[in-house]
Order: C-alpha cells, then sequence, then structure tokens
C-alpha cells in the first residue's frame, strides 16, 4: 500500500477516531482524515479522493452499513476499499455488510496486528 | 365483506379494558343478579365479587407506587448517572491517550530496544483503551432500556389511574437495515469472533 494514500476514518466515538488515528500512525499511514457520521463521511468521500474508508457501523443519522450502500452505489466511489470496525458481532451483521460489499470486517475490540493484516489484504486487491 | 375483515372490524372499534370499564361491568352483572340464586350463580357471583376487589386493590398499589417519582426522578437520575461514566471514561481515555502521544515522541529518542519496548506497550494501551467505546455503547442500550420502562410506566398508571393519560409514541421514523441490524456490542459467548468473521468472509 502506498502510504500515502488519503484514509477516512468514521466513528461517533472520538476516542474510537484518535486510536484509529495513532494506529495507523504507526503503520506509517498519516494521510488521515475523520468523519463522525456516515453522512459527514459520504460529503467528505465525494468532495475528496480517498484510496480507503476505515468505518464503525452504529452510528446516527447514517450508520457504517448505509454508507457503504451508498459508496456502492456512487459510481465515483463504488471501488474504493471499506473496511468495517464495529462492536456488531452477529453472524447476520457481516453477512449483511458483505452482501453489501465490504472489504473487509473487524470486530472490536480489535488489536493493532488484526488491523495491519486487514489493511495490507483490502489495498493488494484495490 | 369477509368474516375475517368483519371481525377485524368489530375489534377495532372495542375499547380497550380499562379499570373503570371493568369494575363497571362487575356493577352491571351484580346489579342484574336479583332474587334467589343457584349455587352456580352464586359461586359466579363471589367470582366477580372477588374481581372488583382486586381491581380496587390493584389502582389503590398502582397509586403508591409513587410513579411520579419513577418517571420524573429515578429514571431521568438513572439516565444522568450513565451519561456522566461515559463522559468520565471519556475524558480519562483521552488523559491516557495525551500521555502515549508524549511516550512516542520519547521513543523517538531513545535507543532502538527501548523504542521497541515503548512502542509496544504504546500500541498495547491504544487497543485497551477501545474499551471506552465498547462501555459506551453497552451503557447506551441500558439508557435505552430504562426509556422503555419509563414510557411502559407512565403507560399502565395511563390506564389505571383516573385523569392520567401516558405519553403518545412517537411517529415511527424510516428503519434502514444499518439501523435495524445496529444492536451494539454482544454478550460474552454471544457474538463471533474474529477468526469466525474471517472465515464467513472466505465463504463468499
Amino acid at each position: 500500500m502506498d502510504k500515502r494514500t488519503p484514509v477516512l476514518i468514521v466513528d461517533d466515538y472520538k476516542t474510537m477516531l484518535r486510536i484509529i488515528r495513532n494506529l495507523l500512525k504507526q503503520l506509517e499511514i498519516e494521510n488521515v482524515e475523520e468523519a463522525s457520521d456516515g453522512e459527514e463521511a459520504l460529503s467528505k468521500l465525494r468532495a475528496g479522493n480517498f484510496g480507503l474508508v476505515i468505518s464503525d457501523w452504529n452510528m446516527a443519522p447514517m450508520t457504517g452499513l448505509d454508507l457503504l450502500k451508498e459508496v456502492r452505489a456512487d459510481p465515483k466511489l463504488k471501488h474504493t476499499p471499506f473496511i468495517m470496525i464495529t462492536a456488531e458481532s452477529k453472524t447476520e451483521n457481516v453477512v449483511a455488510a458483505k452482501q453489501a460489499g465490504v472489504s473487509n470486517y473487524i470486530v472490536k475490540p480489535f488489536n493493532a496486528e488484526t488491523l495491519r493484516e486487514k489493511i495490507e489484504k483490502v489495498m493488494v486487491h484495490a | 365483506m369477509p368474516d375475517g375483515a368483519a371481525a377485524a372490524a368489530s375489534a377495532d372499534r372495542i375499547e380497550a379494558p380499562t379499570a373503570e370499564r371493568i369494575e363497571e361491568a362487575v356493577r352491571a352483572v351484580l346489579g342484574s343478579m336479583a332474587g334467589d340464586l343457584t349455587a352456580t350463580e352464586a359461586a359466579l357471583l363471589a367470582e366477580l365479587e372477588g374481581l372488583g376487589r382486586t381491581v380496587a386493590r390493584a389502582k389503590q398499589e398502582i397509586a403508591r407506587l409513587k410513579v411520579d417519582d419513577i418517571t420524573d426522578s429515578h429514571i431521568p437520575s438513572a439516565t444522568d448517572e450513565l451519561d456522566a461514566i461515559v463522559h468520565h471514561t471519556a475524558q480519562a481515555t483521552n488523559e491516557i491517550l495525551d500521555c502515549c502521544e508524549v511516550l512516542e515522541g520519547v521513543a523517538g529518542r531513545v535507543g532502538a530496544a527501548e523504542a521497541d519496548a515503548l512502542q509496544s506497550a504504546i500500541t498495547r494501551i491504544y487497543e485497551a483503551c477501545s474499551f471506552q467505546d465498547i462501555t459506551g455503547q453497552r451503557i447506551g442500550k441500558v439508557v435505552t432500556a430504562l426509556k422503555a420502562i419509563e414510557a411502559r410506566v407512565a403507560d399502565v398508571t395511563g390506564h389505571f389511574l383516573e385523569g392520567r393519560v401516558g405519553p403518545e409514541a412517537p411517529p415511527a421514523a424510516e428503519v434502514t437495515e444499518g439501523r435495524r441490524l445496529a444492536e451494539g456490542p454482544q454478550l460474552p459467548g454471544a457474538g463471533v469472533s474474529q477468526a469466525e468473521i474471517d472465515r464467513l468472509l472466505s465463504e463468499f
């Protein structure tokens, strides 16, 4: 992965945004922007040129799954790698995310190694 | 009109059985039972009198519950306390993250072995700090449950206490698939592990 690739992280918990940002920094990924819900993320994605989205699921007003569907329905954004990082750990959540086109799925609490591994995996196929 | 539709229309016209309506019905039945009673009628009368007493006792007990304390004080106070927990844990987590960022700066000025040890410890702290998100979501679920209890209590007292009307249900908002499936963290053992998620994803 090109470490300069712009990454958008989306979570309604500011502490979680800060944790993910710091973990990405340890991976030398520093071109990072933040959004606190799906609507703000979608607006930033449409205005920017992001190479990866890392998003929470449970946010209001727009959830991560609804953001993912919007991204996959947008001709300009539909190929953007999208990793869901969420506490939603039921099988039906994983299946719904996969059917909506998620690139990978990380369940919280997660470790830095899992984050690194999933980013590398999705960026190889990007 | 089909039989089912007629029955549904008829059911729509039937009012909910309030305490007053039950008492009224009991009195009407008792009032109609004049003269000699058979053993069956006497048994029915006793049952109806018992029902009337039960309804009256239920009304008294509900009045003694001091539901105003529950809806005006106890539940709002409990939700405020829970909100304060989320606020304080967020504050503490940010303090911890501040310290980690200082330590990361120090790691850049020490020898390689020490820097590796520091970095490894900092990473573990970052991982552990995600507790704030998980606990915050769990507390959010408890707040939602408390608010549902508050609404139910108000609804029940609205039916049983004279002059009290429970709050109207808010209009139903559009529920997307993402919202419908958003339940927050599962209890230990109830959700799937990262390994199981990886396996599920590989099956597609």
